[in-house]
C-alpha cells in the first residue's frame, strides 16, 4: 500500500561490516512535510541520500510517488536535493546556478529563464541574478540552493540539515519561509535534522531514528506526548525517567505513588515524566511530595530547578518566572505534586 | 592603498613606520638583483671581453643589431619557444590526466603520490645525465630494447640527430616536471566538495561533463599560477640541453646561447646582449600572464 509520496520499505544499508540502516520502512504522503530526527550517526543522512539515488540499499525498496526508483539513478528520479553546504557552483552566476539543472533537462531557452525567474522570485532573490555565490551571504546562498532545487520542479524536496549553517538569528525566519513555501506549493518534502525544535516546527509528521532504526513515527505532539521508549521521551525535550512498578493501574517507585488515568499493564515500568506535570507548592499542602532543591537556574522566562525526594530520587522541574515570586533557593525545602494526566509509562 | 582612513594620521605614521622595517630589503635586493641586472644591461652596452686588462668601449646598440640579424640567435629562440610550448602544454595536460586519477579514492593512492613525485625530486642535472645514459646509442637502455622489441632496425641517436634533439629535451622535460603539474592540480581538485559533484549528478551530469562544466572551471586559476611558473622555468630553460645535447644548434635555447658567448667565445658585451634580450622577453611574457590572470580574476561576462 503506498502513499504516493516517498515510501521505504524494509531498508538495510550498510559499509562493509558497519550497519548504518536496519530494516527501516516508513511512508510519506504526498505533498507532507516531514522529518527525519535523530542525532548524528542515527542514519537519517544515509536514509536521505538513499531516497536522492546515491547509493543502493543492500535490502528493500524505495518507492517514489508510487514507482519503485530502488535502483534508479539520481538524475531519473525527479528528486531536488538541498545540501547542508548548500554546494552551490562558485564560478557560476546564480542565474546560472538555477538554470544549469534545466539546461540539461534540455528546457528551451525562453522557458529557462522564466523558470529562473520564478523560482528565483519564490525565495526573494530575483534582484541578485548576476551575483556569484562568494558575494552572498549564508542565508542568501541557501536561499539559491533552494531556487535552483525548486527550478527543476522535482517531485520530492529533500533537505539535508538546511539551516544548520545559518546563525541562530537567521534559522527561525528562514525555516518560517521554507515552511510557507512548501505549504504553498504542495510539495512533498524531507527534512533531515538533529534540533528537535526544527522539526517539531516544521514538520506534519516525523520519525525518530537512532542506531540506524526509525524508533517512534507521528505528528510532533503525539511523539512528545506518547513517547514510545526512553530515547524519544529524552530526545525530545526533558523529561524525567523513573524505574519502579505498575499494579492495579497505580505506579509505584521510591516515595512516589501514582494513580494512573490510562490502562497500563503490570510489572516493570518507566515512568516518562515532563517538567510540566510537576507542580511546585511553597506552603505545605495535602497529597504533596516532599522535596529538597538541590540546583536552581534562572532561565529568564522560566527557573529551572533540580529536586531531590526523600527517597533520593532526582527530578528536573521547570517553573514559570513571575515578578514577585522569587526562585527558591537551593537547599529548601519545597512541595510537589505529580498531574497524572500528563504523564506516559514506558 | 585607498581602504578607509588611508589618510587618517593614525596611516600615515604606519606608512612612515614601514619604510625603515622595508629598507634592509630593498637595499638587498639593489644590491643582489638590481645591481647585476644594471651591470649587464651596461656591458650589454660595450665591447667587454673576458681578458683581464681591456677597459671595455661603449658601442651603443652594435650588439643588439648584430644579434638580431644572427640567425643562430633566432635558432635559439625557436628552440625556446617549441620547447616552453610543447613541454609545457604536455606537462599540463598530463599531468592534470593524472591529478584526476590520482584524486579517486582506490588502494594505494598514498604510495602512487609519493612515488609519482620522484622525477620532481632528483636535480636536473641528475636527471639529465641519467637520461644521456639511458639513451645513448651505443650503450643505452633505451636503444637496447628498442632493438629487442623489434621497434628499430638500427640504434638512434636520440640527442645527436638534429632532427630529434629538441624532442628528446622536450620529452625528458616532461618526464621531469609533469609531478609539479600534477601535484600543483591534485591539490586544488582536493579542495573541491564532494556535493558540488553530487548536486550536478542529480540534473544527470556525466564523467566528461563534469570534468570541463565543474572541474576544469574551478581548478583553472591554481592550473594558471603552475602554467605561469612553468613557463617561465622553460624559457630560461639551460641544465637540460645542456647536459643533452651540449651547444648543439639544433636543440640551444637562448640561455644556452648566451652562456656560449659569455665564457666559450668570452664575448662578455654581447654574451650581455643575449641575456638581456632573454631578460626582456621574459618580462614582457611574466606582465602579459599577470594582467591576463588579472582579467580572468575579475567576474566574467555571461559566457553561455
Amino acid at each position: 500500500m503506498s502513499a504516493q509520496g516517498v515510501d521505504v520499505e524494509g531498508v538495510s544499508f550498510g559499509y562493509g561490516a558497519t550497519r548504518v540502516l536496519e530494516d527501516v520502512s516508513l511512508s510519506i504522503r504526498k505533498g507532507e512535510f516531514f522529518a527525519f530526527l535523530g542525532p548524528s550517526g542515527s542514519g537519517k543522512t544515509t536514509l536521505l541520500r538513499l531516497i536522492a539515488g546515491f547509493g543502493t540499499p543492500d535490502r528493500g525498496r524505495i518507492l517514489i510517488g508510487g514507482r519503485d526508483m530502488t535502483r534508479t539513478p539520481p538524475w531519473s528520479r525527479n528528486v531536488g536535493l538541498v545540501f547542508q553546504n548548500y554546494a552551490l557552483w562558485p564560478h557560476m552566476t546564480v542565474a546560472q546556478n538555477v538554470a544549469f539543472g534545466l539546461e540539461r533537462r534540455r528546457v528551451p531557452r525562453a522557458e529557462r529563464d522564466r523558470r529562473v525567474r520564478a523560482a528565483l522570485d519564490m525565495v526573494g532573490l530575483a534582484h541578485l541574478i548576476d551575483r556569484r555565490p562568494a558575494q552572498l551571504s549564508g542565508g542568501q546562498q541557501q536561499r539559491v540552493a533552494i531556487a535552483r532545487t525548486l527550478a527543476i520542479e522535482p517531485e520530492v524536496l529533500l533537505l539535508d540539515e538546511p539551516l544548520s549553517n545559518l546563525d541562530a538569528a537567521l534559522r527561525a525566519g528562514v525555516r518560517q519561509e521554507l515552511v510557507e513555501l512548501q505549504r504553498r506549493l504542495g510539495l512533498t518534502t524531507i527534512l533531515v535534522t538533529h534540533d528537535q525544535e526544527e522539526a517539531n516546527a516544521a514538520a506534519d509528521r516525523m520519525a525518530v531514528l537512532d542506531g540506524g532504526r526509525v524508533l517512534q513515527m507521528g505528528t510532533p505532539t503525539e511523539l512528545y506526548d506518547r513517547p514510545a521508549n526512553r530515547f524519544v521521551a529524552s530526545f525530545l525535550g526533558t523529561a524525567n525517567l523513573i524505574d519502579g512498578t505498575v499494579e492495579g493501574g497505580v505506579f509505584r517507585a521510591g516515595g512516589i505513588t501514582l494513580a494512573l488515568r490510562e490502562p497500563a499493564t503490570p510489572g516493570r515500568a518507566t515512568l516518562a515524566l515532563r517538567p510540566q506535570a510537576i507542580r511546585l507548592h511553597r506552603d505545605a499542602s495535602g497529597g504533596a511530595l516532599a522535596a529538597r532543591v538541590l540546583r536552581t537556574e534562572f532561565l529568564g522566562g522560566h527557573v529551572r530547578y533540580t529536586l531531590e525526594l526523600q527517597e533520593g530520587q532526582q527530578l528536573t522541574t521547570e517553573e514559570v518566572h513571575l515578578r514577585g515570586r522569587d526562585p527558591l533557593a537551593p537547599g529548601g525545602g519545597v512541595q510537589l505534586e505529580i498531574d497524572p494526566q500528563q504523564v506516559s509509562i514506558l | 592603498m585607498t581602504g578607509p582612513g588611508a589618510g587618517s594620521p593614525l596611516a600615515r605614521a604606519k606608512r612612515r613606520a614601514a619604510l625603515p622595517f622595508l629598507l634592509p630589503l630593498i637595499v638587498t635586493l639593489l644590491l643582489v638583483a638590481g645591481w647585476p641586472l644594471l651591470r649587464t644591461v651596461w656591458l650589454s652596452l660595450t665591447d667587454a671581453r673576458l681578458e683581464a686588462g681591456l677597459a671595455p668601449h661603449f658601442v651603443g646598440i652594435a650588439n643588439y643589431t648584430y644579434l638580431l640579424s644572427d640567425p643562430e640567435w633566432w635558432s635559439a629562440v625557436r628552440n625556446t619557444v617549441v620547447f616552453a610550448v610543447t613541454s609545457v602544454a604536455l606537462e599540463t595536460v598530463l599531468g592534470v590526466l593524472i591529478a584526476l586519477a590520482l584524486n579517486e579514492k582506490m588502494r594505494g593512492r598514498g604510495i602512487l603520490r609519493a612515488a609519482m613525485l620522484i622525477p620532481w625530486a632528483i636535480p636536473t642535472v641528475v636527471a639529465a645525465q641519467m637520461w644521456n645514459w639511458m639513451l645513448h646509442d651505443q650503450y643505452g637502455v633505451v636503444n637496447q630494447a628498442l632493438l629487442a622489441l623489434g621497434v628499430v632496425q638500427d640504434p638512434v641517436a636520440f640527442t645527436a640527430d638534429p632532427d630529434l634533439a629538441l624532442w628528446t629535451v622536450i620529452a625528458v622535460d616532461v618526464w621531469k616536471a609533469t609531478p609539479f603539474m600534477v601535484l600543483l592540480s591534485l591539490a586544488a581538485l582536493q579542495l573541491l566538495p564532494d556535493e558540488i559533484y553530487e548536486a550536478a549528478e542529480i540534473d544527470g551530469l556525466g564523467p566528461v561533463g563534469r570534468f570541463f562544466r565543474i572541474t576544469l572551471p574551478l581548478i583553472r586559476p591554481a592550473l594558471m599560477v603552475a602554467v605561469t611558473f612553468r613557463s617561465l622555468d622553460a624559457l630560461r630553460v639551460f641544465d637540460l640541453m645542456y647536459i643533452l645535447t651540449g651547444n648543439s644548434a639544433a636543440a640551444a635555447s637562448m640561455s644556452v646561447y648566451a652562456r656560449q658567448h659569455l665564457v666559450d667565445f668570452q664575448d662578455v658585451g654581447y654574451g650581455s646582449a643575449a641575456a638581456t634580450a632573454l631578460f626582456l622577453m621574459i618580462a614582457a611574457l611574466t606582465s602579459l600572464l599577470v594582467i591576463a590572470g588579472r582579467i580572468q580574476a575579475a567576474p566574467e561576462e555571461d559566457d553561455r
